[in-house]
């Protein structure tokens, strides 16, 4: 995997996950919105063996610039093997229940552009018969749940347009890959409370190097929220409505 | 991520202790730095501020009570790094373990290393720190080609022996008093294999291994020495030396032989301790073994044990590190008799003879002598007493303890040890300070 275009390249995990590649001599074009945190996680990655580290300077609510993004890296990087779509924010739930436009617009990021990213993305690889497609999701996908059904929500839609995606290029040689995270300690993550759960950046990025490299289709990390997950969808809904988590 | 709306308690200050747990402390607030860009908007308020990294500092030099601790972890990415020349500009806040992760397989190695890899690379510069290797190179601050410090006035100064030469001095053995350390550029070396060629050798006496240390010390980079230290009549240990090898396979890697790290009651009482030592010294079959070994188990035995402090218990442990000079053998050796018929140590005591190359900081611990670091399960007073004890000793030979591994010294011995204390307090930020700084500069002025 030579030339991987990251979006969201300035998040904790993106940052682990793009120094593994680093490490290996990778290609990438990094794709945030701050230019002094940009420069610095390319910095990082040269320093680390990547070949050649390109930044763009995007804000990804623009879906029009998003579309036109893996064009873009093909013409930079000399062609593309892989985009992770590591972008993503985690809204103030009350805020967005008060505000319809707000909740657009987290939907826009959390959503609209990995999705308008990823339809770009496969029409590319699917002419190549090759290549890797991965998102970062969430294990708040999995059910809606009062307390993050909007961000959880976003992260469905995701999810299932993966799983669609997933069938669409059975056997074209392209992978699909749903990274379903838990807790992590991360900026993102900052103002919550660290319990026992939480793992670190490095564990996660770890996880999704190496998923992009097998080809691995849904993953949880770390791996036991697949069984937090399946206990999560087994809940009936009569009691899920009245949990309050 | 989950991210639930979670109860708004406090973000796990019970994390930010230091090594030794003792003293326990609390900060007033946590300020986590993620990017150095965020500096300019750090918001300290009037509290005093200090930084930490991981915290292996033993005692109270990484704690601030009532205070803010500005926690520069996160800050752990490279900047530059020049494969050719093994030159490396990193964030302060890159552990040494992630910096060996990237500079081993292209050949290059600390040009100190401490005995554990969780520290950072700005703790290294701020207690100046030593290694296996001090007849040889010197203190971790030598090898420090420049650093950026950030102060509470919001200014960003490049220090190096030529630029800001006088804020360089004080901020390396510092204990992160002077300001932020942001990054840190450093020459590394060169080395043909990640293994080393090491030899192991029974001593029976002091003097036994005063003369290993002179008749190594000009072949062999790396030297260090166990102890034990339960023992009356004459002080005995193995003695171990090695340089990196040209190539080869390490032997699969047995037990390091240094510690029971799963027979925590061992620590705990002075038989047991007694028990393991005499195994220790007597499990190595031979006199002297030759051995080719990873760095890993080699420089960092104890990262083979998450938490390992965790085996003295709640009550935590001090750890004493004290210096004296060579001319002082006779009260060194009335040291170690005094620490034997304490019982109170525990089995792990190092022993190594520094060299005679200077230290670059105004505050560095490490000059010409011989140096012991041992661990003691806090019994109390009792155990106080004992170090206050040791502290006159260590004082009258004309030596000097490791603020980095201290909880407890007097103002008095801090002052005695470190008498140009004062004129590094003109250098130190005037919003900084750490629970350690305020304990041993009570009631002078400065």
């Amino acid at each position: 995997m030579k030339r991987i275009l990251i979006t969201g390249a300035t998040s904790a995990i993106a940052q682990e996950t793009a120094r593994l590649f680093a490490a290996d001599g990778a290609a990438l074009l990094l794709v945030g919105r701050d230019s002094d945190k940009l420069a610095a996680v390319a910095d990082d990655l040269r320093a680390r063996g990547a070949e050649k580290v390109e930044t763009e300077i995007v804000d990804l609510i623009d879906l029009a610039r998003c579309s036109r993004l893996i064009d873009e890296a093909v013409e930079k990087l000399g062609g593309l093997d892989a985009l992770l779509v590591a972008q993503g924010t985690l809204p103030d739930q009350a805020e967005c229940e008060a505000d319809p436009l707000k909740t657009l617009f987290e939907f826009s990021l959390n959503a609209m552009g990995p999705i308008t990213l990823l339809l770009r993305g496969a029409a590319y690889f699917e002419n190549r018969r090759s290549g890797c497609l991965a998102v970062i999701t969430s294990i708040a996908g999995v059910r809606g749940r009062k307390t993050n059904y909007i961000y959880g929500s976003a992260k469905a839609t995701v999810s299932t347009f993966l799983e669609g995606l997933r069938g669409r290029l059975c056997g074209t040689g392209v992978s699909v890959v749903d990274i379903r995270p838990g807790f992590v300690d991360t900026p993102m993550t900052a103002h919550l409370p660290k319990q026992a759960l939480f793992a670190t950046p490095e564990s996660v990025g770890a996880r999704i190097y190496r998923a992009m490299i097998a080809g691995d289709d849904v993953v949880y990390t770390p791996w036991f929220w697949r069984w937090i997950a399946l206990v999560l969808q087994l809940i009936p809904r009569r009691i899920f409505v009245k949990l309050s988590i | 991520m989950l991210g639930d709306p979670a109860p708004s308690y406090a973000l796990a200050m019970a994390d930010y202790q230091s090594w030794g747990r003792i003293p326990k402390a609390t900060a007033s607030a946590v300020r986590r730095v993620y990017w150095r860009s965020e500096l300019a908007e750090l918001d300290l308020g009037s509290s005093a501020a200090l930084p930490y990294g991981l915290g292996r500092s033993y005692g109270d030099s990484c704690l601030n009570d009532g205070g803010i601790l500005i926690d520069t972890s996160p800050l752990s990415r490279l900047i530059h790094f020049d494969f050719e020349r093994g030159i490396l500009r990193a964030e302060a806040g890159l552990s040494l373990q992630q910096l060996l992760a990237v500079a081993v397989p292209r050949g290059w190695f600390l040009p100190v290393s401490p005995g554990t890899q969780f520290v950072t690379l700005g703790g290294a510069v701020a207690n100046d720190i030593h290694g296996k290797n001090h007849h040889r190179a010197g203190t971790f601050g030598r090898h420090v080609r420049r650093f950026e410090l950030w102060r509470s006035d919001g200014s960003q100064q490049e220090c190096s022996p030529d630029q800001n030469a006088e804020l360089f001095r004080a901020t390396i053995g510092g204990m992160g008093l002077t300001g932020v350390i942001t990054w840190v550029e450093i020459q590394l070396v060169g080395i043909p294999s990640p293994c080393l060629q090491m030899e192991r050798i029974r001593f029976r006496s002091l003097d036994e291994y005063l003369a290993l240390e002179s008749e190594s010390s000009a072949d062999y980079e790396y030297t260090v020495s166990w102890v034990d230290c339960m023992r009356s009549g004459p002080t005995r240990g193995l003695f171990q030396r090695a340089n990196f090898a040209g190539g080869g396979t390490p032997r699969k890697a047995r037990r390091p032989l240094c510690v029971p790290f799963d027979l925590p009651s061992f620590a705990l009482n002075s038989s047991a301790v007694k028990l393991f030592n005499q195994t220790i010294f007597q499990l190595q079959q031979s006199e002297r073994i030759s051995r080719l070994t990873h760095y890993a188990p080699f420089f960092y035995p104890l990262d083979a044990v998450r938490d390992w402090n965790r085996i003295y218990g709640k009550r935590g442990f001090f750890q004493y590190q004290f210096l004296v000079p060579n001319d002082a053998e006779e009260a060194f050796r009335e040291i170690l008799r005094r620490i034997s018929s304490a019982r109170q140590g525990s089995f792990l005591v190092i022993l190594k003879k520094f060299g005679n190359i200077a230290s670059p900081g105004l505050m560095s611990f490490p000059r010409e002598g011989l140096t012991l670091a041992l661990d003691f399960p806090n019994r109390g007073q009792a155990t106080c007493d004992l170090l206050d004890d040791l502290d006159e000793l260590v004082q009258q030979a004309g030596g000097c303890v490791y603020p980095a591994k201290d909880a407890r010294m007097s103002p008095a011995s801090f002052q005695a040890y470190y008498p140009q204390w004062k004129e590094f307090s003109r250098y130190t930020d005037p919003q900084f300070s750490s629970s350690f700084w305020r304990r041993v500069t009570a009631g002078a002025v400065a």
